[in-house]
């Protein structure tokens, strides 16, 4: 039982580690006010980029590499509509989602039915070796690390320094921003250009780490569910984190389900993620206080200089 | 003296580029695709008589062209009303998907059954199961504030999952060797032939029934009006004292129901009987042609003629041209891409502008 | 002028143009500014003031004309390059950041070294100096408009400025505010600091000001000095013709037609004003006005007299007697009470809607709809009716709202609401950002209404307004309602002693 505990946990960690990735780059983005509904589609084709250069016979780093720039191409089409020909940010995303979906599934025809070998597990000395926990969560690939270590520098950025600071400005007021002489446009071209890389790289991580091979559509949803944890972690990053391992958990349980001895219609436990996603927004949309008081102010609202 | 290409907002909106907009983005997604076959080393001229020629070239390829319209009509003529009050049903393909499961539940529970009322009976149940699945995410947004967007899809995955279980599990054909699918429905509940010798069916019928309904509705009823009002000025609305969590149920329930229409169409129709997935992605496409039909009952129609034609166009490609039918989704995804683009000029146009200039 | 231009100017600018779609906001306008002078730039609503500003700000960029700055040219391409050049803006609509604190919000705005702790000191030097209290470390949603303001002075004062624009900064402040901020200009100025005031108020630029520049229609019609010039002459500059006269009929009030009684309502916005026992009474025939600051609960009683938010207890507001407190906006429409918001684009009209479209809005109760739908032939012709007797300049009943200006939007709304014939109106800042010309004849239209026996209560800001044509004025501030006094009962300073509320004893307390 033990064991299985661990493994759910170490499970728990991997299953979220991609919505990490990509919640915290939808963070950036909508704390300068724009929304981009496109995660899903940026997530899918960082997922292939990474899938076909790895298994091109490049490294897994050049992988990843890959796989942010593939999403943040896609951010780049989802900017130019929004911020420079003002179309509206709803519509434009779901058109990136739709569109991604259809490129990666092109694209990924000749990728199909191959594997490639994920990073190694790395144990870190004396922590691993913690009992139930220390498997868990320190005998985990380097992303995992990476993901946390992103997790702190994006908290230390948003919250410490004039850089987080001005995000959070734009975010709130873009005319206020702008009066007093910052580039609005410019600032959120560079917060929808890092969220998309960001959900890239998560989609890197689905295709060449935690499943590893390329099957279609095979994000399956989990870029909504990023959105929604931005939503859920009313917008700070510590309940990012906490959201997106929650969600790993409910993905991970599918699979351990019979080992813990639980015997429901793998249909059924499949809607979980899903389920839980629902029941998580309506509990924090209850309170339009909470969502007021943290929501960027302008978020998907157009804004253009005069 | 440089000079420098400046968007420069108008007045008042182009009525013109309105409805240039549409052409335009359809225009620059054929030129598009030419370049991108031509670059797959295709010829172009052999690419476009494939896509868009050889589909429809004859009785059969246009019955089949209207055939996948119809639900992409009927599913967007609902969406549209929605998108004008700003709510956002985004999983039509999961209303779609509950309007076909409990449209097939009847079917097959009444196997057998003689006499006219079973159809009858299956479009109510589609009806009420779309709108009903969608009426989960108005009461979560009414009640909750819950964003309807993520609500709709998340249960788009959930109705997805559910008609697994169905055809897996009570609804699954014992003889069917194990397939994840029902029994073939009887006669009594599937839809007449149109032309015999083809496969399209009366179902079309109810999107030509649902055209002028959502145009009266949208646009001559005080109804819609209000609905409309809601969508462009939500202060404005609330003001005039029209009801928010009505135009929230209202347009719900009706894209939701006329999406489990469409669920009943397939199932009852080409289809004829349950399958674990009744739609190759109708509801997101009809989002496309909604908005590419300028949410207007009429743009609606013809944006859904040429959306079905990307899907024929792209079996039509598979089998001659060896390209993965995935390029139907590429296409429709640059099709919205280039609207939204093309849209800029209705409220904005370019002018030319010195750089240098501003001071002598 | 001439013993001025042998000192180098601090600013001037020759032949600066601006055009918009449509409009020439500024054309070839000259302006000198001398070091340590306060001159004004008069004019009305639209007069093309806040887009000259704008361009010395660095904001927008003229189409034509040379600026000069310490007698060298210049161009100023952004606000950034401004400020370095020592110029410094105070925006009508201030540029700051609800959700941060006041350092935040200062430290943006600064360059160099991010260091909050060091700045929260320098903050208070400065706002010890000129009488400027605030306190670092707040949010700046818990501010009043008075304290905001001061934010954004002490964050151009920060920066040494050579040039301060002042933006209408009295529009949002209590009388006494007003004086406290002279007397911080005018020891700026003294220091040698230039300062242009921009405002459409006589009475202030006379008291404050050195020298005036008037604009009228994007052109200077003149220059003054404001001390030698008298209201009516100044009004000339500004408006081309004399001030428009109203014609005041003798009414006598009636029965109480509204009623509000004890009012409470807690705020659900965490940035907004609760209500606490607000009473007010307004007969037929009245007019009874509400003074005070913006975001001392105007927004909040608004929202509840209209039905736009329902009251849990219906008695707190009464129609003709009857308890109307937990019913919508449509369905107090239906009683008889007619409402103008102060957000006219948004939520008195659709933008995008076409007036005819924008008339059913509220008028659709006059047979405007049959059956289940739209009688487009009525709709078309109430919307022509409501245009030409209103005055509305429009390209007909199918022009977009957005396509109206400010003043004529306001007599298309006014006139919707006038026509449905209520027996209580309800108007809020019946004339802000309008022009001379609709701001009589909408303030005309009210007193007429209130002639034939309509009850009217009217928010305003503009205390001259009120007293204009009010009955009874009353005061609003913090959520609380002081007592209506008969106008001929009190005087613009007792009503601006009342609107002072926390900024006033922020005022003793320094």
């Amino acid at each position: 039982m033990l064991d299985h505990t661990t493994a759910l946990l170490a499970a728990t960690m991997a299953a979220g580690t991609p919505l990490v990735y990509a919640a915290l780059g939808e963070l950036i983005t909508e704390k300068s006010g724009v929304v981009n509904l496109g995660v899903e589609g940026m997530m899918l084709v960082g997922a292939i980029a990474a899938f076909a250069t790895v298994a091109s016979g490049n490294s897994l780093l050049a992988g990843v590499i890959a796989g942010g720039l593939a999403g943040m191409l896609l951010a780049l089409v989802f900017a130019v509509l929004t911020l420079t020909l003002m179309a509206n940010q709803y519509a434009t995303g779901l058109a990136l989602s739709i569109f991604g979906i259809g490129l990666s599934a092109f694209v990924g025809k000749a990728w199909l039915g191959m594997t490639v070998t994920g990073f190694q597990k790395v144990s870190i000395p004396l922590l691993s070796s913690i009992p139930v926990l220390g498997g868990a969560l320190f005998q985990q690939d380097m992303m995992v690390y990476g993901s946390i270590a992103l997790f702190a520098l994006i908290s230390l950025v948003l919250y410490k320094t004039k850089t987080g600071l001005l995000l959070r400005a734009v975010g709130e007021s873009p005319d206020s921003a702008h009066a007093i002489g910052y580039p609005v446009v410019r600032i959120r071209y560079l917060a929808t250009l890092a969220g998309g890389a960001l959900c890239g790289v998560g989609g890197a991580y689905l295709s060449i780490v935690y499943t590893p091979m390329w099957v279609e559509n095979m994000v399956a949803g989990r870029g909504w569910i990023a959105l929604a944890l931005t939503v859920f972690a009313t917008w700070r990053p510590a309940r990012i984190l906490l959201g997106a391992y929650l969600f790993g958990g409910m993905t991970s349980l599918q699979f351990h389900a019979q080992g813990l001895g639980i015997a429901i219609s793998p249909y059924l436990l499949s809607m979980l993620p899903y389920l839980a996603t629902i029941v998580v927004l309506v509990v924090i949309s209850r309170n339009p206080q909470t969502i007021r008081l943290h929501a960027p102010a302008s978020l998907g609202k157009p804004f253009r200089p005069n | 003296m440089t000079f420098r290409l400046q968007l420069e907002s108008r007045p008042v909106a182009s009525r013109t580029m309105r409805y240039v907009a549409p052409v335009l983005a359809a225009a620059l997604t054929l030129v598009t695709g030419l370049v991108l076959f031509y670059a797959l080393g295709k010829s172009p001229v052999e690419a476009f008589k494939v896509f868009f020629v050889d589909p429809i070239k004859d009785l059969n390829g246009i019955t089949e062209w209207l055939l996948k319209a119809s639900p992409l009509c009927l599913i967007a003529l609902g969406l549209a009303v929605g998108f004008r009050a700003n709510v956002w049903n985004i999983g039509a393909e999961g209303q779609l998907t509950m309007g076909a499961a409990a449209a097939g539940a009847l079917a097959v529970h009444f196997d057998g059954a003689t006499g006219h009322w079973l159809l009858p009976a299956m479009l109510v149940a589609g009806l009420v199961a779309g709108a009903a699945w969608a009426g989960i995410a108005a009461l979560l947004r009414s009640r909750f504030n819950a964003n309807e967007i993520l609500v709709t899809l998340m249960l788009t995955y959930i109705a997805t999952f559910f008609l697994g279980y169905l055809v897996d599990g009570p609804l699954k054909d014992p003889n069917g060797q194990n397939f994840p699918q029902s029994i073939l429905f009887g006669e009594s509940a599937l839809f007449p032939l149109l032309i015999e010798g083809t496969r399209l069916n009366a179902s079309t019928l109810i999107t030509l029934l649902a055209i002028p309904f959502v145009w009266v509705l949208m646009m001559r009823s005080f109804v819609g009006y209000q609905l409309r009002v809601s969508g462009l000025a939500q202060d404005a609305a609330v003001y005039a004292g029209f009801s928010r969590t009505k135009a929230i149920w209202m347009t719900l329930l009706l894209s939701g129901g006329l999406a489990g229409l469409a669920g009943v169409g397939e199932v009852a129709g080409p289809i004829g009987q349950l399958q674990p997935s009744v739609s190759p992605g109708y509801g997101f496409a009809a989002i496309i042609v909604a908005f590419v039909g300028r949410l207007h009952p009429v743009g609606i129609v013809l944006a859904s003629l040429l959306m079905s034609l990307l899907y024929l166009g792209g079996e039509s490609a598979q089998i001659a041209l060896q390209l993965p039918n995935a390029i139907t989704g590429l296409f429709q995804g640059l099709l919205l891409f280039f609207l939204l683009g093309t849209d800029v000029f209705v409220n904005y146009h370019l002018r030319l502008v010195r750089v240098s200039g501003g001071q002598k | 002028m001439t013993i001025a231009l042998q000192q180098h100017a601090r600013l001037r600018l020759q032949g600066i143009t601006k055009r918009y779609p449509g409009v020439v906001a500024n054309d070839s306008v000259d302006l000198t500014v001398m070091p340590g002078e306060i001159h004004a730039i008069l004019g009305e609503n639209g007069a093309g003031k806040s887009t000259l500003m704008k361009m010395i700000y660095g904001a927008v960029r003229p189409d034509a004309g040379q600026i000069f700055w310490d007698g060298h040219p210049v161009q100023i391409a952004s606000p950034m390059a401004a400020r370095q050049l020592g110029i410094g803006m105070v925006f009508q609509h201030f540029s700051l950041f609800e959700t941060l604190t006041v350092v935040e919000n200062v430290a943006l705005a600064l360059e160099g070294k991010f260091d909050l702790t060091s700045l929260a000191s320098r903050i208070e030097d400065v706002s010890d100096r000129y009488g400027l209290s605030i306190e670092p470390h707040r949010h700046v949603h818990s501010l009043s408009v008075g304290e905001r303001q001061r934010v954004e002075i002490v964050r151009c004062l920060l920066q040494n400025p050579k040039l301060l624009i002042m933006d209408e900064p009295t529009s949002v402040l209590t009388p006494q505010a007003v004086i406290r901020l002279f007397i911080t200009l005018r020891q700026l100025a003294s220091e040698g600091c230039s300062i242009l005031y921009i405002s459409h108020k006589l009475d202030e630029i006379r008291q404050l000001c050195d020298r005036a520049t008037v604009l009228r229609s994007g052109k200077v019609s003149g220059e003054a000095n404001p001390a030698e010039e008298t209201p009516a002459t100044l009004a000339q500059l500004m408006i081309g013709t004399s001030l428009p006269e109203m014609s005041r009929q003798p009414r006598t009030p009636g029965e109480v037609k509204l009623a509000i009684k004890r009012l409470t309502r807690q705020t659900q916005d965490p940035f907004g004003v609760s209500l606490a026992q607000v009473r007010l009474d307004v007969h037929a025939g009245e007019i009874v006005g509400i003074a005070g600051v913006s975001g001392n609960g105007q927004a909040e009683l608004m929202a509840a007299l209209s039905g736009e938010q329902t009251l849990a207890d219906k008695h707190m507001v009464l129609l003709d007697g009857q308890p109307v407190g937990h019913l919508d906006a449509g369905s107090r429409r239906n009683l008889g009470l007619g409402f103008v918001p102060e957000e006219r684009l948004g939520r008195g009209a659709v933008p995008d809607m076409s007036l005819a479209e924008n008339a059913v809005l509220t008028a659709h109760r006059q047979a405007l709809v049959q059956g289940p739908l739209l009688s487009m032939g009525r709709i078309r012709q109430f919307a022509l009716q409501c245009i030409s007797s209103f005055g509305v300049k429009c390209a007909g009943p199918q022009a977009p709202a957005r396509s109206l200006s400010g003043g004529n939007l306001q007599k298309f709304i006014v006139g919707r609401e006038i026509l449905q014939s209520p027996h209580v109106l309800i108007v809020a800042q019946p004339t802000w950002g309008v022009d001379v010309g609709a701001a009589t004849f909408i303030r005309q239209q009210l007193l007429d209404l209130a002639a034939k026996g309509v009850a009217i209560l009217v928010v305003s800001e503009e205390l001259e307004e009120l007293f204009q044509i009010c009955d009874r004025i009353a005061v609003l501030t913090g959520g609380t309602l002081s007592e209506a006094k008969p106008v001929s009962e009190t005087t613009i300073e007792e009503i601006g002693m009342l609107m002072g509320g926390v900024d006033a004893q922020e005022g003793e307390a320094a």
